[in-house]
């Protein structure tokens, strides 16, 4: 397993770079794995990814979605190309999976 | 006399009907199971439909043929489950007490779902094959069609049977091929998913056929609207992808009925315990095949091996006794690949499809992750076994627990 550092934090990560431990994550943490993706993180962006961090099992677009806090198209906007996979990096929780 | 309802007599709903007719005594117990419709489709059929390989007669049975005697048999629409007071409710206002329920009432599309999806081209240039009408209507313009852009497009996941699109892009190379215009049909294979399949080892098998085919895969792409005026699909980041025959796989939900009694989740699937696959709810409650959430493919065969299941557990509650029996998930698929060949996955909740050799006793081996006729066979064979001895309840040479027997790592 590879290892990064985030604001002055050494952890655990994935071969995709999801955070292994998801209770190490912090705001600094994921401001910087955005600037990696190339996103600058705002209130919006924080709103989401509180949201996702809540709603961990069986997340979806939809779902996201569905939340009130943003609709598919503004997901998108947020978190432009893969919006799950990337949210969920940025979270510092488990890469999604879609189950066949 | 106590009391089993069953809603739903499609393949999960039939099976257990069977099941338990047989092992219940007809004095002690009397089981109802309700269905809306009275023809069963077998669904696995329409896929060969469009390009008539089967036609109508081939895939339509009557549902009351398959229920045994001694199982009461209504044809209804649910209208509402009321859990907390153990009744289901018909249209009409008739009253169904139960002590325990199966609840087997599938899943189903809903292009509603999707603006623009079923307006002016829908079933005319626009098709999906998930339905009877659908598959029919696109036989009759495949039958005529000069060529041209044919995308394949699945809107939302879940959706059952995930490989049917995948064979569906196959047996369409086959088809406009033998039609000799293949040099004139251009198939593109749009999905949300980030590549051919969901799982790894199969999605590199499936992507390099498809490649070998020529067929063009456009993966995470989520669908937002059709343009029926410019025949496009869009998705909700500003991807546009023209064509000129839309075969969509359209946003699946489990039934209305399951919303209109407050049981479902955003999608209308029953939260189902994995292993036990009862109600994560109620305790009398059992959720068998596509209606319910369980992580795994909604397919036929996960139905089969997953009635083994509902089926111990049901009786062992029935005797207030622990349950006992857990599911790991198994799902065996067999996928068409054109050209009188096909290809199988076996894989349970844990395991991702692996390659090898599948030993199914009597008839088998068949090829895992390989594309050989002896799997297309497989897929041909298994109408018969669906109509005479899936849907009886009967033994299958095939256990319901997957094996690693054959396969490689
Ligand atoms: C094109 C296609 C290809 C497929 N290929 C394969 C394959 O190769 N292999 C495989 O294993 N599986 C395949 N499948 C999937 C398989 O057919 C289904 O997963 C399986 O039939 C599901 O069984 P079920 O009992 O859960 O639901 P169903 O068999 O769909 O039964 C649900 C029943 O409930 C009834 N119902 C629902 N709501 C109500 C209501 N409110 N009131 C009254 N009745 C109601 C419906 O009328 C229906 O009869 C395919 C499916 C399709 C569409």
């Amino acid at each position: 397993m590879a290892q990064k550092t985030y604001a002055g934090v050494t952890l655990e990560v994935t071969e995709d770079g999801y955070l292994v431990d998801s209770t190490k994550w912090n705001e600094e943490i994921a401001k910087e794995i955005a600037k990696e993706e190339g996103i600058e993180l705002t209130d919006k962006h924080f709103a989401v990814l509180k949201y996702i961090r809540e709603n961990q099992a069986g997340l979806t677009i939809r779902k996201v979605g569905k939340s009130g806090i943003v609709d598919i198209k503004g997901f998108y906007d947020l978190f432009p190309g893969g919006p799950l996979k990337l949210s969920s990096k940025i979270a510092g929780i488990n890469k999604p999976t879609s189950c066949v | 006399m106590k009391k089993i309802v069953i809603l739903g007599a499609g393949t999960g709903g039939t099976i257990m009907a069977n099941k338990l007719r047989k092992a219940l005594d007809r004095e002690e117990w009397e089981i109802t199971i309700v269905d809306k419709h009275k023809t069963h489709y077998y669904q696995p059929g329409f896929l060969f439909i469009p390009f008539g390989i089967y036609k109508k007669q081939d895939v339509i049975k009557s549902k009351a043929d398959f229920i045994p005697s001694g199982v009461k048999l209504i044809f209804n629409e649910i209208d509402k489950i009321e859990p907390e007071n153990n009744k289901v409710i018909l249209e009409g206002g008739q009253i169904l007490n139960y002590d325990f329920l199966i609840i087997a009432t599938g899943t189903h599309v809903s292009p509603e779902d999707t603006p623009g999806l079923k307006e002016e081209l829908w079933h005319k240039e626009i098709f999906d094959f998930y339905t009877i009408e659908g598959a029919l209507a696109l036989r009759e313009f495949f039958e005529t069609w000069q060529g041209g852009r044919l995308v394949m497009n699945i809107a939302e996941l879940p959706f059952k049977c995930p490989v049917a699109p995948l064979e569906f892009v196959f047996l369409a190379d086959e088809y406009f091929t033998k039609a000799g215009i293949r040099n004139k049909v251009d198939i593109t294979y749009v999905t949300p998913l980030p590549g051919a399949f969901t799982k790894p080892k199969a999605t590199k098998m499936l992507g390099e056929l498809l490649k070998e085919k020529n067929i063009t895969v456009i993966p995470d792409f989520y669908l937002e609207s059709v343009d029926n005026k410019e025949k496009k699909i869009k998705s909700y980041d500003g991807k546009e992808i023209p064509f000129d025959v839309l075969t969509i796989v359209p946003v699946n939900k489990g039934d209305d009925a399951i919303e209109r009694s407050g049981m479902g989740d955003d999608l209308n699937y029953i939260p189902t315990d994995k292993q036990t696959l009862r109600s994560e709810k109620y305790e009398n409650i059992f959720v068998l095949g596509d209606a319910s959430n369980i992580p795994t493919s909604k397919a036929g065969s996960v139905v089969h091996f997953a009635s083994d299941v509902v089926f111990d557990n049901l009786m062992c509650s029935i005797k207030g006794r622990r349950m006992r029996a857990h599911f790991d998930g198994h799902a065996n698929c067999y996928i068409e690949t054109g050209f009188g060949k096909g290809s199988i996955i076996d894989f349970n909740y844990e395991t991702e499809p692996l390659a090898g050799n599948y030993p199914l006793p009597g008839i088998g081996p068949f090829g895992l992750l390989q594309n050989t006729k002896m799997n297309h066979y497989g897929k041909v064979i298994f109408r018969w076994i669906y109509w005479h001895i899936l849907l009886k309840g009967k033994e299958l040479p095939v256990e319901s627990e997957m094996s690693m027997a054959g396969k490689k790592k």
